[in-house]
């Protein structure tokens, strides 16, 4: 090959990566575009005033309410159970794994977590609705078939790996020596562990728990499953709500004509769970970056 | 023995404890699955067709329209995929265009997945009029584990040293010659991973799938691109809501089929490696 056929071979192929890499930022501008375009459409018909603090939802009913209050309590709701379920255990977890765990304890935890992390969400979701509600229901009698409580729970179990994952690394990450002072001044594990590991890690954690709410949110088939479709705005865990993910899945499976005001809310929700979500990651990752063991 | 030290010996009972309860939770999943479904699995379930009857049904189309999807989707995701992690990680530069990449693509990682069927639906469905097809469902996928297959791959170069590059570079090949015939192949059990994993994230995904408005009831095996079509975890949701007891075993066999192509998947990602780094110390 001539010298200047293989200099021009590289430049093409050169080229050819750099627009495989570009694609990425395509696919951002792609869902923007669209998320953008439904949402203005949709605001040219509901008054963002109403969509923002209207308390009642019934899009898909002859008398037509846009108040996406109840979407985004109902996401909350279930979105705080799975984290007072995911935080605990996960950071125990990850203090037991990082201080304590014997390495031979460790080879086997870790990928045995992995696994929970890579079963199919809709697993989950047949899970949650048919063992984990109907074994709640002995113990709670008003609680109905649909309910928060089941979904949250579960959902905790789901992001529970990721939380316990994500603080053992920032756990790892702070100097073996601040951990040997505390040794020396006599501290036991569980001393150096919460009075002076935890804190070292403090940012790496936080941002594992900023990421497994943003992730808690954003699930879709465990809340669209076992939590039920009704719009609610409430703070009780018994009874069915409706999630803004499950209630665009709950369109997506009706026959709402494309085009109509019914159908763009999707697009408006989709948008609210998108910013939602896309804030949470940002403050997640500004966290992580932040240097480990940098004493406050 | 000192307060101190019991609660000591209490913390490390407590972490041991949560952990068997994790690993218990999914225990109790698999075995709950495995009971109320593994009465149904069949070779008639296997190759049968969707039915009123919950006892005559089959998941074929749901099982064939999985694994066109996954074929598809790999077919599209794994060469941009890769691409892109050559590109940014052999060729990128420290500029400012590949910091917004790196930024981008992790951001991307995070976003919902069922944003990013309604990013199909804008799209694949809408704008370019795919319809609920296969190749609509496949592209919206295939969007979906890009970040995944990038940061994978990235992380299967970075394994490469660089005293590698060096060398070949210094005997006179140029950049694309180092990279396919030092670099890649030397990454090869890594990448073999990462992506069989990122495209078995593929098989379990629902969400997106429903709001490009695949469908629940295809009684036809798909036969090309252009097909209708359902998949596994369609299939699951769709038996998952029905009331009635049987499709709810249904359901559960379908979980189990599920589970045994994921765990199939994720034995061939380990051989690969395997015989893939076998082959490199040969």
């Amino acid at each position: 090959m001539s010298r200047l056929a293989q200099r021009a071979r590289e430049r093409v192929i050169e080229g050819g990566l750099a627009v495989c890499a570009g694609l990425s930022l395509v696919t951002t501008a792609g869902i923007v575009a669209v998320l953008t375009w439904e949402t203005v459409a949709f605001f040219r018909d509901v008054s963002p005033l109403a969509f923002f603090t209207g308390r009642t939802w019934t899009p898909l009913f002859f008398n037509q309410q846009f108040g996406v209050l109840p979407l985004v309590a109902g996401t909350l709701l279930v979105a705080a159970i799975a984290l007072a379920t995911a935080v605990p255990a996960g950071v125990i977890s990850a203090l037991y794994l990082s201080e304590y765990a014997p390495p031979r304890v460790r080879r086997v935890a870790k990928p045995a977590l992995e696994v929970l992390a890579g079963i199919p969400t809709v697993v989950y979701g047949y899970f949650a609705l048919l063992f984990v509600t109907p074994w709640l229901q002995q113990w709670i009698p008003g609680l109905t078939g649909y309910n928060a409580l089941a979904a949250g729970l579960v959902l905790g179990v789901m992001v529970l790996p990721l939380v316990s994952s994500l603080s053992e690394d920032a756990l790892s990450a702070v100097p073996p020596g601040l951990r040997e002072a505390a040794f020396a001044l006599g501290a036991t594990r569980l001393q150096a562990a919460v009075g002076v590991v935890l804190p070292a890690a403090w940012s790496g954690v936080s941002a594992a728990v900023i990421l497994a709410m943003s992730r808690a949110i954003g699930e879709t088939m465990i809340v669209a499953i076992a939590a039920g479709q009704q719009p609610r705005l409430t703070a009780s865990p018994l009874v069915p709500i409706e999630t803004m993910t499950a209630y665009i899945v709950q369109v997506s499976l009706g026959d709402v004509p494309a085009g109509t005001t019914a159908y763009r809310t999707i697009f408006a929700v989709g948008t609210l769970l998108f910013a939602g979500t896309f804030v949470l990651n940002l403050c997640s990752d500004w966290l992580r970056r932040r240097v480990p063991g940098a004493v406050r | 023995m000192t307060s101190a030290r019991f609660a000591d010996r209490a913390f490390h009972l407590l972490g041991l404890t949560v952990l068997v309860l994790a690993l218990g939770m999914l225990g109790a999943l698999l075995v709950d699955v495995a009971r109320d479904g593994l009465g149904r699995v069949s070779w008639s379930f296997l190759t049968g067709y969707p039915s009123r009857r919950a006892s005559a049904s089959g998941l074929l189309p749901a099982l064939a329209g999985s694994l066109w999807l996954v074929g598809l989707t790999a077919l599209m995701a794994v060469p941009v995929g890769v691409g892109a992690a050559i590109g940014l990680e052999e060729y990128g530069g420290r500029g400012r265009l590949a910091r917004l990449a790196e930024v981008n693509i992790a951001n991307l990682a995070g976003v919902p997945s069922v944003v990013y069927g309604l990013l199909g639906l804008g799209v694949f469905v809408q704008v370019l009029r795919w319809d609920r097809s296969l190749l609509a469902g496949a592209g919206t996928l295939a969007l979906l584990i890009l970040p995944i297959v990038i940061i994978t791959s990235r992380e299967a170069l970075r394994g490469v040293p660089a005293s590698v590059r060096e060398a070949s570079l210094a005997l006179g090949a140029t950049k694309w010659q180092t990279v396919w015939h030092q670099v890649l192949p030397m990454a090869l059990p890594g990448l073999l991973t990462g992506l069989i994993l990122a495209v078995s994230r593929a098989l379990g995904e629902t969400a997106p799938l429903i709001v490009i408005g695949a469908l629940s009831y295809v009684p036809f095996v798909p036969d090309g691109p252009r097909s209708p079509f359902t998949a596994l975890p369609i299939q699951i949701y769709t038996w998952v809501s029905r009331p009635r007891e049987g499709f709810r075993a249904n359901a559960a066999a379908t979980i189990l089929v599920l589970l045994a192509v994921l765990l199939v998947i994720n034995g061939l990602a380990i051989v690969a490696r395997d015989r893939a780094a076998r082959r490199r110390s040969a």
